[in-house]
């Protein structure tokens, strides 16, 4: 069977803990390269870093309630560092769910295979730019279009990079 | 009261969240607010990383750029590249440095030539975060006088408009973005029409009847109605026309490289600016003695 997707109880799970401060240092480093790294390599805007921060901690500490909140406060700052035009709460939303969703499936399936992370994040990108979608046209009032090839081909970059940066990430847990 | 079941509890709290984050945004909506306190906060802790990181970026791109990538090229001579890296390395940091002071000298020659416009130099220290919007994030704000609504260019051309300010940042919405917008004209066939952003590289020139020329490659400029810009700044060039229903399609290509911004111009006036423009000396003419006044008619 494939331990990837090996589904069992909630109690069978792993519930990984994380050095002190290394979450906050995470979601910083986060903001910070999302905010700058694109100045110098403009194809660079096309990952979405404080999503796969949030899906990380989601996954790996399985706490649905301490993964909404994250991908709330994580959310928030987003949208706050984005400038007027995007309204405090349209990332909140998204990675709340994200968040909440992350750490629900993180608490019944072994994610600690890259397949499976690399499946699991293509399926949060495009469910979290679905959310942003669903919150500007019903929410909002803003014409967005549901789908382009552009989301597919930085769903696919998010999640070859979620792999490597989960692998990065897996160094803070406590042994 | 009704008690919770505990694996309820978070599916609970996911909804509290998420209704409180809905009603914010419908807070924000009616009351026309922006959550400003809020941003303040985190602009204002989160600023001195990205000035960090942005300089960190530079600095490691300028380095990638001018040293790793040669180093295929001096294989044949272990010894002598040995010798040369750390030149190399020194030469890197130096023409980083070299092409930030052209950029820079660019924009001091730039301001130089119009010394009788107010504008205030600034650094590009932090982009949008995600797709939603295009801004970019300065590193001067309030306290050196910017003021929203202020127009940003660089010397190629129109770069956006800053729509907030913190007291040493500020935030520019770029003309790419679906919000912006500019008062623009065609410059020779001075045919009016508003220029906006879709969230592309390119930008969109609305309301041109079919039956108008436009050329291909015909140069877009302000024409200063929107009280934000000055007339006659470069806006594009006229990348694409297609015909529409009822106005064409024309597709603009910003004239500034929006796309990679390290250092803009802060306009604090709407006073006309001198711009070259692209005659020859032989086609060149006399300015007409009316040539501050406003177009004469909007051909709309």
């Amino acid at each position: 069977m494939n331990d990837a997707f090996d589904i069992r109880g909630e109690s069978h799970i792993e519930v990984h803990k994380f050095r002190a401060g290394a979450i906050i240092i995470a979601t910083l480093l986060a903001l910070v390269i999302q905010s700058s790294f694109p100045i110098h390599f403009a194809k660079a805007a096309v990952l979405d870093l404080p999503l796969l921060v949030t899906i990380y901690f989601g996954l790996s500490r399985r706490n649905p309630s301490t993964g909404l909140l994250l991908g709330m406060v994580i959310g928030l700052l987003q949208d706050s560092l984005s400038g007027p035009t995007v309204p405090l709460g349209l990332y909140g939303i998204a990675k709340t769910i994200i968040g909440y969703l992350a750490s629900s499936i993180g608490a019944r399936l072994d994610t600690e295979h890259p397949a499976a992370r690399f499946a699991l994040t293509f399926a949060f990108f495009i469910t979290h730019q679905g959310l942003i979608v669903i919150t500007r046209r019903i929410l909002l009032a803003q014409p967005e279009p549901w789908f382009n090839m552009h989301l597919i081909v930085a769903a696919l970059v998010n999640a070859l990079v979620a792999v490597f940066l989960f692998l990065l990430l897996d160094r803070l847990r406590k042994n | 009261m009704v008690a919770i079941p505990s694996r309820h509890k978070s599916l609970v709290l996911l909804a509290g969240v998420v209704v409180l984050q809905i009603l914010m945004l419908a807070v924000q909506i009616k009351r026309d607010s922006q959550g400003r306190l809020i941003r303040v906060w985190t602009v204002g802790a989160v600023s001195p990383f990205e000035r960090a990181g942005s300089n960190g970026f530079g600095w490691v791109r300028d380095t990638w750029r001018h040293y790793f990538a040669l180093q295929n090229t001096t294989r044949e001579n272990e010894q002598i590249r040995r010798e040369n890296d750390a030149l190399k390395l020194q030469l890197s940091q130096l023409q980083g440095k070299a092409a930030e002071a052209d950029r820079l000298a660019a924009l001091l020659n730039f301001r130089r030539s119009h010394a009788q416009v107010p504008m205030i130099p600034a650094r590009v220290i932090g982009v949008s975060m995600g797709t939603a919007s295009r801004t970019i994030q300065l590193d001067r704000g309030e306290r050196d006088g910017i003021r929203k609504d202020m127009g940003v260019i660089t010397p190629d051309g129109v770069v956006g408009k800053v729509v907030e300010t913190y007291p040493n940042e500020a935030q520019v919405l770029l003309l790419t973005d679906k919000d912006s917008g500019v008062g623009a004209m065609l410059a020779d066939s001075r045919i009016q029409s508003p220029v906006g952003g879709q969230g592309e590289p390119l930008l969109v020139m609305k309301y041109v009847p079919n039956d108008d020329t436009v050329n291909l490659g015909e140069r877009v400029i302000t024409n200063g109605m929107d009280r934000i810009f000055p007339r006659d700044l470069p806006v594009g060039t006229v990348a694409e026309i297609k015909s529409g229903n009822p106005f064409k399609q024309i597709r603009i290509k910003p004239a500034a490289n929006l796309e990679r911004l390290e250092e803009v111009l802060v306009l604090q006036s709407m006073r006309p600016l001198e711009t070259k423009t692209e005659e020859s000396p032989a086609d060149a003419k006399p300015p007409a003695p009316n040539a501050a006044t406003p177009p004469p008619a909007v051909r709309r």
